[in-house]
């Protein structure tokens, strides 16, 4: 009984002293200001740096908080409880936001920055006028092969993943829209469709690819794609651009039939408790040099045409991940499908994955 | 024992080895200048030193051992006398029903716990943070201490507890003297696997947590997306080595002090 | 009786939580699974569990964690025994317990490195003259890694049983000649029960709802309960019909509490006292 009661005492002690610990971190990293703008974004989202930049530079404190999707992240703000001043949603996810009235309008007098912006990524379907949203970062979901691994093979069309040849070579994400969308694009129907027919036809295109199929995974599919595990799998531009840098032999394509566009935007959420700050910080984010930085950091395309200007040619000429804007008009946004369709698409994914078993 | 001396050895041998591979990998590439957990390019200390300038990442730390630490010590404490109570039920079926009910956060996936959790504490006006974040830990980690505690109290004979009340015990004496010592290595199981939950969470933390509140293990979920870096194993290499030390240090203190705390010890 | 006050003093805090975490959001869950997408009240959701895709899913849960509980009795039975005759007994169960106090993804990360083509297993088989083998994503790395996960779960309460089983009833079986096979299933197994039963549910019971590693071990060739009611949850946000899974996987997770149940009358029979 003494040792139990010991043993209690000694880590309430810890404890203790650990808090003490935390407090004199926190004033000492702390600047004076109490003003604080509370970011939530995904992680390693940003270039660390900039946000103590933006602290020095703003006077305002940095707290910096992770998600690792749309869904939560919106079930989070839409519970309250939280003073999110900054969130990054993709863009079918502002369009369910703006929905349940979870954003405040942005005040673009207060964001001069905005001027750096290309104009072909303003005013799009899903927030007309950016009354919302501005935005960070966009990509394409495409094909990252290994042209070393397979026979000459390209992929220039999605088809060419159902070669009997790439036989438990496949690697999918696990996201029903990226793959319902690309039955559908390989169909050449658009990725957004309701169509009955056509998402039964789709369906049963994907269940022809069950055999290729090695797996559906998720983030893993980058630390998978360098150590040459798999020969091709279907990914997001960024994470693409991410493996690419570490595995030189890799390529990345985004086939003709079309794929899917996509934006993560910077958003204040109602629950913001900082407006100015938020302001602030999404006009710093904008400035060229602010973005280039981030860009260089992040490994996803930016909108930022000032940030491309200074730049490594190299990269922004790279026309696998700054297509030209022919090739960017045949790709497609999501369009919110709302929760009947949403669930459908969920169905047939699932089937799907219970077909690969 | 003599006779099958060897291949115990070499059983419990491939068990450790087993059981310490993820951990010598995650540490080995520690190590590794290549930045990412694949081809070892040269030996470098620099993700070491990264953890050290990242104020951030260790106050982080320093949360997530405060609410494991906290969470696992008051899980004990009540499922310890939530588990007594449980055994000396009269009604079986109440008994029963008290067990099923105890089980039910455990088959519940984390986002379920993590959601209804927030509903709740959104609905009572908990602020989210260190608080809501330490109570949604004690709350799914007493079912396990429970789990551990049980078997013990059930072994235990009970005509311990009749001879200690016909001495002339009473009902706290025998708890202190006779069923908290004879059930001790189950608390302490308990309280080292109430660790392990609260050290493992992610989903209900997420949920419940709010103003720069956070764990590591949300910090180490939310950059699976854009990759985890090297120094996430550094830190990681350098709790373990920590951990091991205290354990072990701690161990043979208490041996020597002839008063050994560990778990199941004879008296 | 009149210490009855003190006895339920003592179980406050105990039932307080039952009501709040337990009650209240079983509660939440069956009052959601009533409703759909649309907010109306309906029975939908549970015809729709009996639709083949469920049922299915139900099944191959049951028997990946029938599976990976079998399997973790197996390795750690042994192991909890071999542990209580070593010399620093404590110290060595301790050092079971440590690694899984390190971050849960990263383990599973290293293990898919580990277990990759180019990874130390294969280069061992390599040396052995066995091809590159794919391992990752098939049911035994997704077994194996499960009962990593589980092991320390099951080892503990055998351990807790066996070490404090009295020696002189195993001498004397074996005085009465009974062999070490006889000694073990007469004697010593049935004195472990309680334990062993505490380990099946600590592993069993979790494993209907394991997630994560189901996709990044498994490759999503496995799913369970768990990963579909993740899925209900966060991507579709039909709570409705993620409650209606969660209602059934309680109501599975009692059927197993009664089959594992105690069968014995617990201490209650001779505890008059308390």
């Amino acid at each position: 009984m003494k040792d139990i009661i010991r043993a209690a005492v000694a880590i309430i002690v810890v404890c203790i002293a650990l808090f003490f610990v935390n407090d004199y971190l926190n004033k000492s990293s702390g600047k004076a200001s109490s003003d604080t703008v509370t970011i939530f974004n995904w992680g390693e989202y940003i270039d660390p740096d900039l946000l103590a930049q933006f602290e020095e530079q703003s006077g305002y404190r940095v707290v910096y908080e992770t998600f690792d999707s749309n869904e939560a992240m919106m079930t989070k703000i839409e519970q309250g409880g939280t003073s999110y001043d900054i969130a990054v949603p993709s863009e079918y996810a502002i369009e369910k936001m703006k929905e349940n009235e979870l954003l405040l309008p942005i005040d673009h007098s207060k964001i001069p920055n905005l001027e750096n912006i290309d104009p072909y990524f303003l005013d799009l379907s899903f927030d007309p006028k950016n009354e919302f949203s501005i935005p960070y970062f966009w990509g394409t979901v495409g094909i990252v092969y290994n042209p070393s691994l397979l026979d000459g093979q390209t992929f220039k069309s999605w088809d060419a993943l159902w070669d009997p040849s790439l036989k438990g070579q496949v690697l999918l994400v696990d996201s029903a829209r990226e793959v319902i969308g690309m039955g559908l694009n390989s169909l050449g129907y658009s990725l957004n469709s309701t169509n009955e027919n056509e998402l039964a036809e789709a369906s049963a295109k994907l269940s022809k690819l069950t055999p290729n199929v090695k797996a559906i995974i998720g983030d893993e599919v980058t630390q998978l794609m360098v150590n040459e595990e798999a020969p091709v799998a279907l990914t997001w531009s960024g994470q693409a651009a991410d493996m690419m840098w570490e595995n030189e032999e890799l390529d990345y394509a985004v086939p003709e039939e079309g794929s899917n566009f996509f934006f993560d935007n910077m958003v204040i959420p109602k629950t913001a408790a900082n407006v100015d700050g938020a302001h602030a910080f999404i006009n710093f984010m904008l400035d060229a040099e602010v973005a280039a930085q981030n860009a260089d950091y992040v490994g996803y395309s930016i909108p930022n045409a000032a940030a491309i200007e200074l730049m490594d040619e190299e990269v922004t000429s790279d026309e696998r991940f700054y297509p030209s804007e022919e090739v960017r008009d045949n790709l497609e946004v999501y369009n919110n499908l709302g929760f009947e369709m949403l669930g459908v698409y969920n169905e047939l994914f699932l089937k799907f994955k219970m077909s690969s078993n | 024992m003599e006779r099958t001396g060897n291949a115990a050895k070499i059983y419990l041998t491939l068990i450790f080895i087993i059981l310490y591979a993820p951990i010598l990998y995650l540490i080995f590439y520690s190590f590794n200048s290549g930045g990412s957990m694949n081809n070892f390019e040269s030996f470098t200390w620099e993700h070491y030193s990264a953890v050290f300038s990242d104020t951030r990442l260790i106050m982080i730390l320093i949360n997530t051992v405060i609410v494991a630490l906290l969470s696992a010590l008051i899980a004990t404490i009540i499922g310890v006398f939530g588990s007594i109570g449980i055994v000396y039920m009269r009604n079986k079926s109440i008994r029963n029903s008290l067990l099923s009910l105890n089980n039910v956060l455990i088959v519940s996936p984390d986002v379920v716990i993590g959601a209804s959790f927030l509903i709740l504490f959104t609905m009572i006006g908990v602020k989210l943070g260190f608080a809501s974040v330490l109570i949604s830990h004690i709350a799914f980690s007493i079912p396990i201490v429970v789990l551990m505690v049980l078997p013990k109290l059930q072994e235990m004979n009970s005509s311990l507890i009749d001879a200690a009340a016909d001495l002339g015990a009473t009902k706290g004496e025998i708890l202190r003297r006779v069923i908290i010592p004879f059930i001790k290595p189950g608390i302490f199981a308990g309280f080292f696997m109430a660790l392990t939950y609260s050290l493992d969470d992610f989903a209900v933390t997420f949920f419940v947590t709010g103003n720069g509140f956070s764990t590591l293990s949300v910090e180490i979920y939310s950059m699976a997306r854009a990759g985890i870096t090297l120094t996430i194993n550094a830190l990681s290499g350098i709790i373990f080595i920590v951990t091991l030390l205290l354990v072990v240090g701690y161990y043979f203190i208490s041996q020597r002090g002839k008063n050994p705390v560990g778990m199941g010890v004879r008296k | 009786m009149q210490t009855k006050n003190t006895k339920t003093f003592y179980l406050i805090p105990y039932f307080a939580w039952i009501l709040l975490f337990v009650i209240a959001p079983i509660a939440l869950i069956a009052y959601y699974s009533l409703f759909d997408l649309s907010g109306n009240f309906t029975l939908d959701n549970y015809k729709n569990f009996f639709t083949s895709i469920y049922l299915k899913l139900t099944i191959s849960s049951f028997w990946y964690a029938f599976l990976i509980t079998v399997f973790s009795l197996i390795v750690a039975y042994p192991t909890a025994y071999l542990l209580t005759k070593t010399k620093h007994k404590q110290l060595w169960l301790l050092l079971i317990i440590i690694p899984s106090w390190i971050n849960l993804l990263l383990k599973t990360y290293a293990f898919i490195g580990i277990f990759g083509l180019y990874g130390p297993i294969n280069a061992f088989l390599n040396v052995f003259g066995f091809g590159e083998t794919q391992i990752l994503f098939t049911d035994f790395s997704f077994i194996f890694v499960s009962v990593y996960i589980f092991i320390p779960f099951m080892i503990l309460p055998i351990f807790n049983a066996l070490d404090k089983l009295n020696p002189s009833l195993i001498d004397a079986s074996r005085d009465l000649g009974a062999s070490s096979w006889t000694t073990f299933t007469k004697v010593i197994f049935p004195l472990t029960t309680n334990g062993v039963k505490a380990g099946i549910q600590a592993v069993f019971i979790p494993s209907l709802s394991l997630f994560m590693i189901t996709r990044l071990i498994a490759g999503n060739k496995v799913i369970t309960l768990g990963t579909a009611i993740e899925q209900q949850f966060l991507v579709t946000q039909n709570w409705g019909m993620g409650s209606t899974i969660a209602v059934f996987l309680i109501i599975f997770m009692i059927i197993v509490m009664i089959i594992t149940g105690q069968r014995d009358k617990g201490a209650t029979s001779n505890g008059k006292n308390w």
